[in-house]
């Protein structure tokens, strides 16, 4: 693992079944990147960045994964610190996960639930830092406004705003966002992007976004991962993802992952 | 005509074979009411025409309510509903915990089994037997009702509580967790928010049909109009036993309306 790097996967597999979601995948995630996760659906994208956040386990072998030079997992088992670790490491799903029936604001107070004391977070007396805290966070990402309205009476891209300020109020270090904007409009899609961008530069966040339009990818990241069959087939720059590139990881059809367009 | 006939698949019939576990199904249902037939006495149907003069007799009683003693009936008929109230209160606080072990999405297996296996004990044992054995440790009265309830009804919730929580979406409980939340938090935050109107519907449900199995609790001895029915019944009180039954239905009634509002706000 090299000294920047605060997500390092080695060798990682897991199948489900027959089929093999990622098959010896290794990367490396130095602090600060904006990394897509490109590829066609069922290439592994997801199961990777679940696979870090410990919400799913690899396989049983000589996979290990590491965040901030701990180990998360290691032969099939997820590390007993990694509770821990997951505090540092903010989740963004493509369904939102906000708990519908909570307040927006009850859902973004729950970020603190790892740091502050058991007794608090089990009871919700939250302590006035973190109502604070939730209360930025739901400013800066403009969903200030629907506060007391419960998560599911609001718009995906305003639930999507809200967990980015759950996330806020983790402190997350590390951004993991599987698929945000799949469920939004192109509006909302962009604003999410941005929101994830303005992170990644304003506040050093590391981002690694898994995305289907490869055009958000190009326009929004410094780095390109690509996975197909559950193997890495690229791994660079935007601008070396040629249209050659394209056709081998999603085939002939490639025009059809851009959302506004592929490039000429 | 007769080309586009051939073209035309068949519609689909079920073989023999595939029919035959419903015939068999049907046929034992015949089979065993034939055999239950002589048992239940089903024979004596025809009484209710030779004896109707009876029944006209109780029926003529029935309709003249001796509403006397009306203060006591209301006064009984609200410590019943009070017996009702406090074991399905109890009955929630055993099913809480209890429901959310048998749940397989939340407990680990070795957990979640034997605990499915008390809480069918608990369901399985019924009321009145699961009354007299608190009569005889805490003698006569309504605690007696209010535990024997409680037991029976925090089996049945713990069972509907569970179905509950294996029928929520995992998606919040991974969000909750991914905050990096201890497992007792991911129930609270993530598990019991989706699950609370349900369970809440369920709670009110039980209340409703408590409050007419407490009645019938007054016959071992534990209070309330129950005990009023069955003095009522064995002294052949008939127009008492009127009086005390339209209290009962008018009081289950009121209940029955009460909470259905409750849950029809809830869902």
């Amino acid at each position: 693992m090299s000294d920047a790097a605060v997500l390092s996967i080695r060798n990682a597999s897991k199948s489900f079944g027959e089929r093999r979601a990622l098959d010896g995948v290794s990367l490396d995630v130095r602090r600060g990147e904006m990394i897509a996760l490109i590829g066609p659906s069922g290439s592994g994208k997801s199961t990777l960045l679940r696979s870090i956040s410990g919400l799913q386990t690899i396989d049983a072998g000589p996979g290990v994964i590491e965040a901030f030079g701990e180990p998360a997992q290691a032969n099939g088992k997820i590390s007993g610190a990694m509770r821990r670790t997951r505090t540092r490491i903010g989740f963004i799903f493509q369904q939102f996960n906000l708990v519908g029936r909570l307040s927006l604001f009850t859902n973004v107070v729950l970020g603190s639930l790892g740091r502050i004391d058991g007794w608090r977070g089990t009871l919700g007396v939250w302590p006035k830092e973190t109502k604070l805290a939730a209360m930025a966070a739901l400013t800066r990402m403009g969903v200030a406004d629907y506060a007391a309205q419960r998560a599911n009476t609001l718009s995906g891209g305003q639930q999507q705003r809200g967990a980015i300020a759950r996330a806020l109020v983790q402190k997350a270090k590390i951004i993991l966002a599987d698929e945000p904007v799949a469920s939004l409009d192109p509006v909302s899609a962009r604003r999410v992007m941005e929101s994830l961008r303005d992170l990644n530069r304003q506040d050093g966040l590391t981002v690694v976004v898994t995305l289907h339009q490869v055009d958000y990818a190009l326009r929004y990241c410094d780095r390109v991962v690509a996975l197909k069959a559950g193997k890495i087939v690229y791994d660079g720059p935007p601008a070396g993802l040629a249209t050659k590139q394209l056709i081998d990881i999603y085939g002939p059809e490639f025009e059809d992952v851009f959302w506004e367009g592929a490039p000429q | 005509m007769t080309e586009a006939a051939a073209d035309i698949a068949s519609p689909p019939q079920r073989s023999l074979a595939q029919r035959a576990p419903d015939l068999l199904v049907w046929g034992a249902v015949i089979v065993l009411l034939v055999v239950g037939f002589k048992p239940v006495e089903m024979g004596h149907v025809t009484k209710l025409f030779t004896n109707s003069e009876n029944m006209r007799q109780f029926g003529s009683e029935l309709l003249k309510p001796d509403f006397g003693d009306w203060k006591l009936y209301v006064a009984q008929m609200w410590l019943t509903v009070q017996i009702a109230m406090w074991g399905t209160f109890l009955a929630v606080i055993i099913a809480v915990p209890f429901g959310l072990a048998c749940a397989k999405n939340v407990s680990p297996t070795w957990l979640q089994q034997p605990m499915r296996l008390l809480m069918n004990l608990l369901r399985s044992v019924p009321d009145l037997v699961v009354g007299t054995l608190f009569l005889v440790a805490v003698g006569l009265g309504p605690f007696a009702g209010v535990m024997a309830l409680a037991i029976g009804t925090g089996g049945v919730l713990a069972k509907l509580f569970s179905e509950a929580v294996e029928s929520i979406d995992k998606g919040p409980v991974e969000g909750v967790r991914a905050t990096g939340a201890a497992p007792l938090q991911e129930v609270i935050w993530g598990v019991i928010p989706q699950v609370a109107p349900l369970w809440t519907s369920y709670a009110l449900y039980r209340f409703e049909s408590n409050s007419r199995s407490a009645t019938v609790l007054g016959l071992i001895g534990a209070g309330g109009i129950g005990q009023l029915l069955f003095d009522a019944l064995n002294g052949f009180a008939y127009q008492k036993l009127s009086a005390i039954v339209i209290v009962i239905i008018v009081a289950v009634t009121l209940i029955d309306l009460l909470s259905q509002a409750m849950r029809s706000r809830l869902l």
